[in-house]
């Protein structure tokens, strides 16, 4: 390893530096506003050291890690994410009892193993990464303690985290068996070289994707989601629906263009009934819940099934605009799922979990910026112009509609019809009309600054796309030049 | 720059409408008047505009173009021909109506309220004169979102339902819409190489008929959900009885004629050779919904019901004058989109007046009302005559044009429309029958039309009386834009 590689490798290094720079900073004085500076500090730091990069970038570090545009831009997003949800944790946990300090710790492991994730470019990078993030979720999910929900739902998590983690090494361990490889490029080429296919290979990845499939929570891999979401402190819910599984998506991605592994055509089969099962799934069972963590765990699977189909449709349109799209939408989709899980993390109390529609009655008259926020969050969940969601749902449009992936585009206008309703049924409770006057909010002033970038974003994003459009084709770009 | 303007007017009149109300409950609406007022001068004053179009046709008088999304040449572009303009004058119009009819009616959260009606007729502007096809989308989806607040928070008994009902409808229809704009945009781009949404670009576009066939009827369903015809209509009726009246106003009077307007503008234009081959469908679904909604109209109790039934019926006509594919045709639907917006939007107040008085929509509950209510029940008789089709108003020319452009297209199909003129009094009448002669029905006193109430009805009174007696002034506006769109067919 030379001093370049060194150098590219700050962000990481960075993040992994602030990570025991909190824990020592815990051993010394256990202070909840001293260690959130710290977090703080060390990702934003992590994210100057981004941008110092960017410039020289594409690094291969190592055979494991190759820090290209892709994996930057991914950093940067995971980065950024990483510290919103750190917001929303500040004002969640600090008048909570007991010792939090530490859980700023864990969020700064779960970033480093997705940050290693989105830029790994080798098996053994590709695992390490996976179970650094995953272990640290597992105690993150149940931080809260002398609950059961929380236990409750790591204990699922942590099972069927497993099991998939077992599939994940099977599928690696087959492949390997045949191509002798566990670099990227090195299976590539192996697959390249083929013309026929190899039932080894392809059943190797059909064990990676039902692996990955677990972290994306797509049917039929859903159904520890609602139970987590629903369980896991609202910050960390947001955390676990956008950097575990935009990282994972990311990952996915990275790993079918690099590899070549569109070529194994009967894939795309299993994928197209994946993504149609998730969207109508998703969207189905949303409709049945009452508790809003549970409708919008529901909606993510399907959302994961509306990016999937981006996703296939770059079996037979070019890469640039697949990753395009999946980026474009997966940056959205990071805004609006942290605004939403963050208008619940605001809501919440020490003594209540703000989870059940009765808690939005009248939001609008009581608290209507609050209300507002949360309102634009829902719309661009559900797609409707001017919010970022919009271009997202053009992208899959135009994506699909280029790969001629028809009958996919018909699951997504029906589940976008689904999905309107059980989206706009919480915008009615909250424009109901209850007789109450706007009462002052908490001192919530972290939490606010937040969901207001978020929201400016995201009307930002919808309204004017272009300068966001021009940097992910930079990026999508920085993937062609890769093979 | 007139154009972006007309939009912007509106929606910053919105804003300011909805902060206004920290001073008084009762500045928003002034504001939306004003807000209109100001509209409505940009709007007629700058008629020298016409010197100003370049790169087009004489047909369009103003132009706007900036980009906004190079990467799939998607511009912000907006363009006004005669259509447009009376459309855009009828929304103007309305707008008036729709603030008047809400003076006292909306008691609670004014400003919000006259926010979003500002929003929602800014969108239907943005709908009638967008000529990019991401900006029409764009525009097309954000005109409901408002119109979704106005019924699900002042809304009456059933609002949620009916409020959901309707976006749904019209949000999943228009994704069929924006799918086969996007695969039209993607055949271009096979085509010529280079991605663009530009309306002018995409007129001349290569297209298989397979391929013609299921891109027009995205279009055509997202629009005659709009429209609405018959089978996709059940969503007005529900959404028109819960709506307030100014949302009613708004709702018959503007936004159904978007639904018009897009088939005019796009569904034609764009592919003359599938919607040619569609058109007796088309032509058969129109003259379903005259005759269905018209029965259906006669057949209920609610009022306000009635009244949305009604309107079904007059946009099949619509539908059927759109795919007629002669002038004659074309103008009359021109026509009776503006007679239709003018006399169902003064029905829908005067069901509102009722509604305000007597607290009730149902028909059952009313009776002899021209004894308490004289010049309102004179009113309603007169626009029930305008409904009907009585010769010398408005909707009368609309109808005649349509029936003679249908009749030289397909005869039989107009001779079975020409039974509504049948139809079409018996529902008008059993309206004046059951609500304003009978006995009287025991009632307090009721105070009688009010000041603002005359203006804004007499204003409709005039309008459909100029449009009935001579027509010729709007015909001349529209007939360049209807010739230019005949002349794509051919």
């Amino acid at each position: 390893m030379n001093i370049n590689q060194l150098i590219a490798l700050a962000p990481v290094i960075t993040l992994a530096g602030t990570a025991i720079a909190v824990m020592l900073g815990i051993a010394v004085r256990r202070n909840f506003i001293l260690s959130f500076g710290i977090a703080a500090v060390g990702i934003i730091m992590s994210l100057m050291a981004l941008c110092a990069v960017w410039r020289g970038s594409p690094v291969q570090v190592t055979l494991l890690i190759r820090m290209d545009v892709y994996a930057l831009f991914y950093m940067a997003l995971l980065l950024s994410a990483g510290l919103a949800v750190l917001g929303f944790c500040y004002d969640y946990f600090k008048d909570r009892e007991g010792e939090n300090e530490e859980l700023l710790l864990l969020l700064l492991t779960a970033l480093l193993g997705a940050s290693v994730l989105v830029a790994s470019s080798h098996f053994a990078a590709f695992f390490l990464g996976l179970e650094t993030l995953s272990i640290s979720l597992f105690a993150l999910i149940s931080y809260p303690l002398n609950q059961t929900r929380p236990l409750e739902a790591a204990i699922k998590y942590l099972v069927l985290s497993g099991v998939s983690s077992a599939f994940l090494l099977m599928g690696m361990a087959l492949i390997y068996a045949q191509c002798g490889e566990l670099y990227f490029s090195g299976i590539g080429r192996y697959i390249a070289s083929r013309q026929d296919m190899n039932v080894m290979v392809l059943s190797g990845i059909i064990l990676i994707v039902a692996g990955l499939g677990f972290k994306l929570s797509l049917i039929p891999f859903h159904l520890w989601t609602p139970d987590v979401y629903e369980g896991a402190p609202a910050p960390i819910t947001a955390f676990i629906a956008t950097v575990s599984k935009g990282a994972v998506f990311a990952l996915l991605l990275r790993y079918f263009v690099s590899t070549d592994s569109y070529a194994y055509t009967p894939l795309l089969n299993v994928f197209s009934v994946i993504a149609g099962l998730s969207i109508l799934g998703g969207n189905l069972l949303a409709l049945l819940q009452n508790n809003v963590k549970r409708l919008l765990a529901y909606s993510s699977i399907a959302h994961m099934g509306y990016l999937l189909v981006a996703f296939i449709a770059g079996g037979s349109i070019s890469s640039v605009l697949v990753v395009e799209s999946v980026t474009f939408y997966l940056l959205a989709y990071f805004i609006t799922t942290i605004g939403a899980f963050g208008v619940v993390s605001v809501l919440s109390t020490p003594q209540t979990e703000a989870d059940d529609m009765s808690f939005y009655r009248g939001l609008f008259w009581r608290r209507p910026w609050l209300a507002a926020t949360f309102t634009l969050m829902l719309l661009s969940l559900a797609g409707i112009p001017l919010t970022a969601g919009f271009i997202g749902k053009f992208y899959i449009f135009t994506s699909a509609a280029d790969g001629r992936l028809w009958g996919l585009l018909l699951a997504i206008i029906v589940g976008s019809g689904l999905g309107l309703y059980y989206y706009l049924r919480i915008i009615v409770v909250m424009s109901m009309n209850v007789e109450a006057t706007a009462i002052k909010p908490a001192q919530d002033w972290i939490s606010a600054a937040t969901l207001a970038v978020l929201t400016i974003l995201l009307v930002g994003f919808g309204i004017y796309p272009s300068l966001l459009i021009n940097i992910i084709q930079s990026v999508s770009y920085g993937m062609e030049w890769m093979l | 720059m007139i154009l972006p303007a007309l939009i912007c007017v509106l929606l910053l009149g919105g804003f300011a409408a909805w902060f206004s109300e920290r001073w008084s409950p009762e500045v928003p609406r002034w504001v939306g008047i004003i807000t209109l007022t100001f509209e409505a001068l940009l709007l007629v004053l700058p008629y020298s505009w016409v010197e100003h179009a370049d790169g087009l046709s004489s047909v369009w008088f103003a132009d706007f173009y900036s980009p906004w999304i190079p990467r799939f040449g998607i511009g912000f572009h907006l363009a006004m021909d005669g259509l447009s303009l009376l459309l855009i004058a009828l929304t103007v119009l309305l707008g008036f109506m729709a603030v008047s009819s809400s003076w006292t009616e909306i008691k609670c959260r004014q400003g919000f309220f006259f926010f979003n009606l500002l929003a929602c007729l800014a969108g239907t502007v943005g709908v009638f004169l967008a000529v990019d096809l991401f900006l029409f989308f764009f525009f097309w989806e954000l005109m409901i979102i408002p119109m979704y607040f106005l019924i699900s928070i002042w809304g009456h008994e059933n609002r949620t339902y009916a409020a959901i009902k309707l976006f749904i409808f019209t949000q999943v229809s228009s994704l069929l819409m924006l799918l086969a704009i996007v695969a039209l945009v993607l055949i271009h781009h096979k085509n010529g190489g280079t991605y663009s949404f530009d309306y002018f670009e995409l007129l001349n576009t290569a297209l298989d008929p397979d391929g013609a066939f299921w891109l027009m009827l995205g279009f055509f369903i997202a629009f005659t959900v709009k429209l609405p015809a018959v089978p996709f209509h059940t969503w007005l009726p529900d959404a028109h009885t819960q709506a307030p009246t100014g949302g009613s106003v708004i709702l018959a009077g503007v936004m159904l004629k978007t639904g018009a307007y897009g088939l005019l503008r796009f569904v034609i234009p764009l592919f003359p050779e599938a919607a040619h081959q569609f058109a007796p469908v088309a032509m058969t679904l129109g003259a379903v919904s005259v005759l269905y909604a018209a029965i259906m109209a006669f057949a209920q109790s609610d009022l306000k019901r009635l009244i949305a039934y009604t309107s079904v019926s007059h946009m099949g006509f619509i539908l059927l004058g759109v795919f007629s594919w002669n002038l004659l045709a074309l103008q009359g639907s021109v026509i009776t989109m503006l007679a239709h917006g003018i006399s169902a939007s003064a029905l829908f107040m005067i069901a509102g007046a009722l509604q305000e008085r007597l607290h009730t929509r149902e028909m059952g509950n009313m009776g002899g009302l021209w004894f308490v209510l004289p010049a309102l029940s004179a009113l309603a008789l007169f626009f029930a005559a305008a409904s009907l089709g009585l010769p010398g108003l408005g909707n009368f020319i609309g109808e005649f044009l349509v029936l003679q452009g249908a009749f030289s297209v397909n005869m039989v199909l107009t001779s079975v429309t020409t039974l509504v003129l049948i139809l079409a009094p018996v529902y008008a009448l059993i309206v004046m029958q059951k609500v304003f002669y009978g006995p009287l029905y025991q009632y307090s006193l009721l105070s009688d039309v009010s000041r603002r109430e005359w203006v804004s009805l007499g204003l409709l009174v005039l309008m459909t009386v100029w449009l009935g007696l001579s027509p010729q002034a709007v015909l001349n506006v529209s007939a360049p834009a209807m010739q230019n769109s005949i002349a794509m067919e051919r």
